[in-house]
């Protein structure tokens, strides 16, 4: 059966890891980017590449469910050769378990080696990360170019092991899809919204609660403020701080004395004016020690940096346990629902 | 006799439609049984279902002694060659016999080795570019090959043209004389069963109308020919099957196990066509027991 | 194995059962002095793999033609021939075919066409036959 798998696979397999392998080299190619030692820039190059890493190992899982996973079955079933393989001296099940297996390794192996290799490779600007805040006018320019965490939700799920846990779910979701569906265009079609709603979902509806998160509370200063929003009114509308570094800001409020969430009041507007906008001090430490004296405190929801490989085991292990679940069921409707 | 294939009350239900209902017989092992109906009587429903590939919605099947489509063991006892005979295009004829080699624990490879030579068959060759014949017979080399103790075939040769359906027939055949396995195949054309099957089941929209040996059939039917009379008149050994009516004359097909002795009936014999015809044109429920529900009348 | 002597065809249209057809195949050819003693009659599989029959059909022909004395089966190596049909009547044939001849110009000469020549002839020969019987 392993056979099967295999000569009905290769030639899709061997197109894989080529292009495996070439984005791999590129990478290597490329070299690891090094900011912080007095860059302040990143070569466009590296900057098409750090994009191009996160955009590469997002697609594979979706391209393994849609292209690998949604027609195992419902090409047989389209091209009726499932009669001719289900009556040979293999059961069903042993099929299905043995494609879903052979294909689904490969699957969560190239997932596994490009998250590797792209991990890798930006492994000096995911750590050059550093929180943005507000800069006074005539601060110096920060040493290097800031980039996202790698906690933060873009890219956690471009970094690390998650990626195999993609590349699973997406695998047997399209496989799934193609056994209910029975045809494989539909299959593809709805493995891939299907999958990219829940790539959109799991990060804000599922990973902040994967651990719980960090509170802090602190005061409001010029050092940490890193946003404040007025509108035309002159309403404070936004007012953030920044989180430590490296960390996932989960929520960022201000809460008062009795640690109720507030809203700051409008004047602190005028405190950070962006040069330019007021003929007000554009730093007012004063400014910010008297929100301070009346209690006004900011208080942080986080998950910190040091979290990472936690959350990253948590959110594998879940992605890897639904598709065990789909697995399973896949097995039972192949015995029941189909011809 | 002991039967490869037994089948009780058994019923199979798409949504709202019956595809099958209420089927209760019998098939003997060491024969070629020929499934005999109109299309959408049944027969591949009826075929899937030995296979395992479908289940019954009512009643129970038995085939080689046990469920079908259950487990290795039961797979390896049956072949299935379906309708169109599938086969896997991108794969060439070689990797088709590697994979019934991998995938049949009773698998005779140089059986299969043989028969794509002496169809003259190029093992490169992809599976499809073969014609429509060609996959046909790869799809029986595949199903002999696995040595099954019962063939399973579901319209084998409808696609075929008559020399294609010939040597594929011829084939079968041989491999029945040589491996003595049973086989039940269906067709819409009484034709192509007629010289291959010595057992004839005959399905009707979607109930078994007849079933038994080929010969015992022939031998007990008989076309009668004679003056206009009642059907009701005959003797009560004589089953009416169809019956048509001129203002002079009458004709019948009757089934009976005794000899006509009435001289007033001009007696002969049907050919496997004319049987099939007359129970095909036979109202649905007309029993063993009763006389048919309507007769033509001119 | 030496080849076997006799081929089998089948008329589909003849309403003659295919098994039947087998074992007057074999009759006419002993008769004919086609097939002596010791010949090997075509192996099952032979048969069926040429005409598309079912062996079945094929194995009753055999028995029929083994009970009724005129081969013998060997397993393992064939159906042969144990008796000839050909003896005394096939020197018969000659002063018959001559007498029926004679008999089919003076049918002419009276005015019969070909298909009333048959039609008599076969009445006849049923006949006969039914007399002969009862």
């Amino acid at each position: 059966m392993i056979w099967l798998t295999w000569r009905q696979f290769r030639v899709q397999a061997a197109a894989a890891y080529g292009l495996l392998a070439v984005a791999v080299a590129a990478l290597l190619v490329a070299g690891r980017p090094l900011p912080g030692s007095g860059v302040t820039r990143l070569a466009p190059a590296d900057g098409t590449l750090y994009s191009a890493g996160i955009v590469a190992v997002y697609a594979l899982p979706a391209l393994a469910g849609v292209f690998w996973g949604a027609p195992l079955v419902s090409r047989e079933l389209e091209t009726g050769t499932h009669r001719l393989v289900w009556n040979q001296g293999v059961t069903r099940t042993r099929w299905l378990v043995t494609k879903v297996a052979v294909i689904g390794l490969a699957a969560t192996s190239a997932a596994g080696l490009l998250s590797l290799a792209v991990t890798w490779w930006a492994g000096p600007l995911d750590a050059a990360s550093r929180p943005d805040t507000i800069r006074p006018v005539g601060a110096a320019m920060p040493d290097a170019v800031s980039f996202a965490a790698r906690i933060s939700p873009l890219v956690f799920g471009a970094r690390g092991i998650v990626p195999v846990g993609h590349a699973a779910f997406a695998f047997v979701l399209g496989v799934a899809a193609g056994i209910l569906l029975r045809r494989t265009v539909p299959a593809m079609a709805v493995t891939l919204v299907v999958f990219a709603a829940v790539q959109v979902a799991v990060p804000f509806a599922v990973r902040p609660h994967l651990a719980p998160a960090d509170r802090q509370t602190v005061t409001i200063t010029m050092a940490n403020i890193s946003k404040l929003g007025v509108n035309g009114t002159e309403r404070l509308e936004e007012l953030a701080v920044a989180g430590p570094p490296g960390a996932w800001v989960l929520a960022n409020e201000t809460v008062d004395t009795a640690g109720r969430v507030v809203a700051a009041p409008s004047w602190v507007a005028d405190c950070a004016r962006p040069p330019g906008q007021a003929a007000l001090p554009t730093a007012d430490e004063a400014c910010f020690a008297r929100l301070a004296g009346l209690g006004y405190r900011q208080r942080l929801t986080y998950h910190p940096a040091g979290r990472f490989w936690a959350l990253q085991g948590i959110e594998t292990a879940l992605f890897l346990t639904l598709a065990a679940l789909l697995t399973w069921l896949c097995v039972r409707w192949t015995r029941t629902r189909l011809p | 006799m002991s039967a490869v294939l037994r089948a009780r009350h058994l019923g199979k239900r798409y949504k709202q439609r019956w595809a099958l209902s209420d089927c209760t017989f019998e098939v003997p092992a060491g024969h070629v049984t020929g499934l005999v109906g109109p299309n959408g009587a049944g027969k591949s429903t009826l075929l899937n279902l030995a296979a395992g590939m479908l289940t019954p919605t009512s009643g129970t099947i038995e085939v080689c002694g046990g469920v079908p489509g259950d487990g290795p063991a039961q797979l390896a006892k049956v072949g299935f060659v379906a309708q169109d005979t599938p086969v896997y295009a991108s794969l060439t004829v070689a990797d088709h016999l590697r994979l019934g080699a991998r995938l049949n624990p009773g698998w005779d490879d140089a059986l299969a080795r043989r028969r794509i030579e002496r169809l003259g068959l190029d093992p490169d060759q992809r599976a499809g570019r073969l014609s429509g014949g060609q996959r046909a017979q790869l799809a029986l080399t595949l199903g002999i090959a696995k040595r099954p103790e019962l063939l399973i075939l579901d319209e084998p040769v409808a696609a075929l043209d008559p020399l294609a359906r010939r040597e594929f027939l011829q084939d079968l055949m041989e491999a029945v004389a040589e491996h003595g396995l049973s086989v039940i195949l269906s067709s819409h054309l009484v034709a192509d069963l007629e010289r291959v099957c010595d057992h004839l089941v005959v399905l009707v929209a979607s109930q078994v109308r007849l079933a038994g040996a080929l010969d015992e059939l022939l031998a007990t039917h008989h076309r009668l020919s004679g003056p206009r009379r009642d059907v009701a008149t005959l003797p009560a050994d004589q089953e009416v099957i169809s019956a048509s009516h001129t203002d002079r004359q009458t004709t019948l097909v009757v089934r009976t196990e005794a000899p006509i002795l009435d001289p007033a009936w001009t007696v002969s014999g049907l050919t496997l066509e004319d049987l099939v015809l007359a129970y095909l044109a036979r109202p649905a429920g007309a029993g063993s027991a009763g006389r048919p529900a309507l007769t033509v009348l001119r | 194995m030496e080849g076997a002597v006799i081929e089998f065809h089948l008329d589909g249209r003849s309403g003659v059962s295919p098994y039947l057809q087998i074992v007057q195949q074999v009759r006419h050819a002993l008769r004919l002095g086609l097939l002596d003693e010791g010949d090997r009659l075509p192996t099952v599989k032979e048969v069926v793999a040429r005409l598309a029959i079912n062996p079945n059909t094929v194995l009753k022909a055999y028995r029929e033609l083994e009970h009724e004395g005129l081969v013998a089966a060997r397993p393992g190596v064939g159906t042969f021939v144990t008796r000839t049909l050909a003896d005394a009547s096939l020197a018969a044939h000659a002063p018959l075919r001559q007498e029926l001849r004679r008999w089919l110009s003076r049918a002419r000469r009276a005015g019969l066409d070909d298909e009333s020549i048959e039609a008599l002839f076969m009445t006849t020969f049923r006949t006969a036959a039914r007399e002969d019987i009862a």
